[in-house]
């Protein structure tokens, strides 16, 4: 019997592995969420409509990439809308101070910036020792605060900022949106990097077990540091394209956001306890919510539906997660009792 | 293990007067008493019964929302869903009242559907044993999406002037509003349910160790239940409130509120891991928050700086204490050597 399991493990396991994923069920939704949609409109899979689709959900992945991160180690990151806010308002006023900067300087400055806020939100919770919810919450209205206070009011439009830096919003390479290019990137470069390095592999290691990481080794203060410095420079990247992608910037953006970038996590898979998830998980999730927006119409819901669909989606998530859970201890028990 | 660490976490927790939190209820109380003196005297048109008046009125759904936030708290749960069941019961208040169905009737009713909103929040909790955090996300997102799901972008504004102007009748000429009073109450029942009840007892037990308060024999999931239902039902009184008081049901009223909520609360000296905190302490935050800003807005401070300031104080009622414990530790290393 254990010779047969080892020869049928190579081409079946990784089949068997690949639909229990999370990652698979969210996929799975989403594909009958756009078969349903597209049965009801088939020009909802027209190519304009892939491309706005992308395009609408390009920032919310890269939003949902960051606080997979942080959910993993335990943490939550409630601030990243009002980092979003004050780099897109920067970005602004930074285009119209230096109207020739180019394009890739201008991203790596908001990645800067954001990182700068991410690290304000990262020292408070790892050297002050004060949990994530509170400091991140006491970020959201003191950066959204300085962002009205620089803002005065004031709006930016699309004449202020540079040509080839709104095309960076609206062109497409091969077909395919530059912001959804770069949303894919950053998905692939965290995806890789927590599964395969060490360092990536350290999250979870805090996630699962602060007492058990610290045991280990792990420089548990300086690890949740940084996975709030990542979150806050992926905040100010999402920050710049939000200004390239809309070009209408006033102190409001992004304000409300939070939510939805923690749902797309947690719809995602992303546990709330931490330990447990994956970036791809979180930006199948950030997709699927988007994809939802722009389904509702199109089947004659009422958008009024959104918020409260995106709400029962995340309580079917954590139940789910809470059976899929106590599934596991159950089998692992009955392993035990073999055992023993 | 447990033998070993149970007396002294029982002792720290029988002689809180004695512990620091104690004394972060007294700064907060002392702050409160200095911001009205020092605003009383700097502010013009802050020490007058007109804008008394309007404090007080404008405190009121804080104030609401932090009592079973409180006791939540202290369980080491948390509730972010009070403004969105808020948002709805006013929705639903607004649709029935459109209907034409008598004011007698959809206020049963709205606290009715607060008290099943909870309960959903508690059941998912306690039975299911699920995040509060994650589950108040969830339901935040879900009740408010359902008061939109009601009204639409539409208000309903058609409430009888007398009931809309009726809620701001004020006792005698003194300014203090009369609807102040049922809330007092409101507030002396949950104090004394806090601190001077075995109920209240059970409250810090189970944010302490939930291990220990169940071997104790306290009814860990039931508790937490019936305190998401209160929360859910005071969320139904608030939406009723704003509804009334502002004369407009609107699917986006009370938005953003749990965290003015949960900022008064922290600031107040309750440990979001549960288990620590007062609620004179609370009361304090409350007015803290209430009065600064209702002092910078008079001094015509604006907006943008006050929700700065809402902010800064949450973080630092986080963490002055442990910035404290640090300083006396090296103080302490100081002093023995």
């Amino acid at each position: 019997m254990t010779t047969l399991t080892l020869q049928r493990q190579p081409s079946m396991a990784w089949l068997g592995t690949l639909t229990r994923s999370r990652e698979f069920s969210v996929f799975l939704a989403l594909v009958i969420l756009i078969a349903v949609t597209v049965a009801a409109n088939p020009r909802f899979l027209s190519g304009q409509s892939i491309k706005d689709l992308l395009l609408n959900s390009s920032i919310l992945v890269i939003l949902a990439v960051g606080q997979a991160i942080v959910i993993v180690t335990k943490n939550v990151d409630l601030s990243v809308g009002s980092v979003l806010g004050l780099t897109a308002f920067a970005t602004g006023k930074i285009f119209i101070a230096l109207p020739d900067l180019p394009v890739i300087a201008m991203l790596v400055i908001g990645i800067a910036f954001g990182a700068v806020l991410g690290a304000i939100n990262g020292a408070l919770i790892a050297v002050a020792k004060v949990p994530a919810l509170v400091v991140t919450l006491g970020t959201l209205y003191i950066f959204r605060g300085v962002d009205f206070a620089w803002a005065q009011g004031q709006q930016i439009s699309p004449s202020d900022l540079p040509a080839d830096f709104l095309a960076l919003g609206a062109g497409t390479l091969l077909g395919f949106p530059y912001l959804a290019l770069i949303a894919l990137a950053v998905v692939m470069a965290f995806g890789l990097y927590l599964k395969n390095l060490r360092s990536g592999r350290e999250f979870y290691a805090i996630g699962s077990d602060v007492q058990a990481a610290r045991l280990y080794g792990i420089r548990v203060g300086r690890k949740v540091f940084s996975a709030f410095a990542i979150s806050g420079a992926l905040a100010g990247l999402a920050g710049v394209i939000y200004a390239a992608k809309y070009g209408n910037l006033d102190a409001t953006a992004g304000q409300g956001l939070e939510l939805n970038v923690v749902a797309a996590a947690v719809v995602g898979g992303v546990a709330i306890a931490g330990g447990v998830g994956t970036v791809y998980g979180a930006a199948l999730g950030a997709l699927l919510l988007t994809t939802i927006t722009s389904a509702l119409p199109v089947l004659g819901v009422s958008p009024f539906w959104q918020r409260a669909m995106i709400g029962v989606l995340i309580l079917a998530s954590i139940v789910l997660d809470r059976y899929l859970a106590l599934r596991t201890e159950r089998r692992l028990r009955g392993h035990d009792s073999h055992a023993g | 293990m447990l033998v070993d660490t149970a007396p002294p976490a029982a002792e720290t927790r029988r002689t809180p007067r004695f512990g620091f939190l104690r004394s972060w209820d007294t700064a907060i109380i002392l702050a409160l008493v200095a911001s009205i003196i020092v605003a009383s005297m700097t502010v013009s048109g802050f020490a007058t019964s007109r804008n008394v008046g309007f404090l007080l009125i404008d405190v009121i759904p804080v104030l609401l929302l932090a009592l079973p936030m409180t006791l939540i708290i202290v369980t080491g749960e948390i509730d972010l869903s009070v403004a969105s069941i808020a948002g709805f019961v006013s929705c639903v208040f607004g649709a029935l009242w459109n209907s034409g169905m008598p004011m007698e009737t959809i206020i049963p009713l709205c606290i009715v559907l607060g008290a099943v909103s909870g309960a959903l929040n508690g059941f998912l909790v306690s039975v299911v044993g699920l995040p509060s955090l994650a589950v108040t996300i969830g339901t935040l997102a879900l009740y408010r999406g359902l008061a939109f799901v009601v009204l639409g972008d539409q208000a309903v504004t058609s409430f009888p002037r007398a009931i809309t102007t009726g809620l701001q009748a004020k006792i005698g000429s003194t300014g203090i509003p009369v609807w102040i009073l049922p809330v007092i109450l409101l507030v002396i029942i949950f104090g004394v349910a806090l601190h001077f009840t075995g109920f209240g007892r059970s409250l810090f037990a189970i944010g302490y160790s939930v291990d220990a308060a169940r071997f104790s024999g306290i009814g860990v999931a039931r508790t937490k239940f019936w305190l998401f239902v209160i929360s859910g039902t005071v969320a139904a009184l608030v939406g009723v409130w704003w509804t009334l008081r502002y004369g407009s049901a609107r699917g986006d009223n009370a938005t953003g509120l749990e965290l003015s909520v949960i900022a008064a609360v922290l600031l107040g000296g309750v440990s979001i891991f549960g288990g620590k905190g007062t609620l004179p302490g609370v009361i304090a935050g409350v007015g803290l928050l209430a009065i600064l800003r209702n002092a910078l807005q008079l001094a015509s401070v604006p907006e943008d700086t006050l929700s700065m300031l809402t902010g800064g104080l949450l973080i630092l009622a986080v963490v002055a204490p442990n910035a404290i414990t640090w300083i006396r530790s090296l103080s302490r290393k100081a002093s023995t050597t």
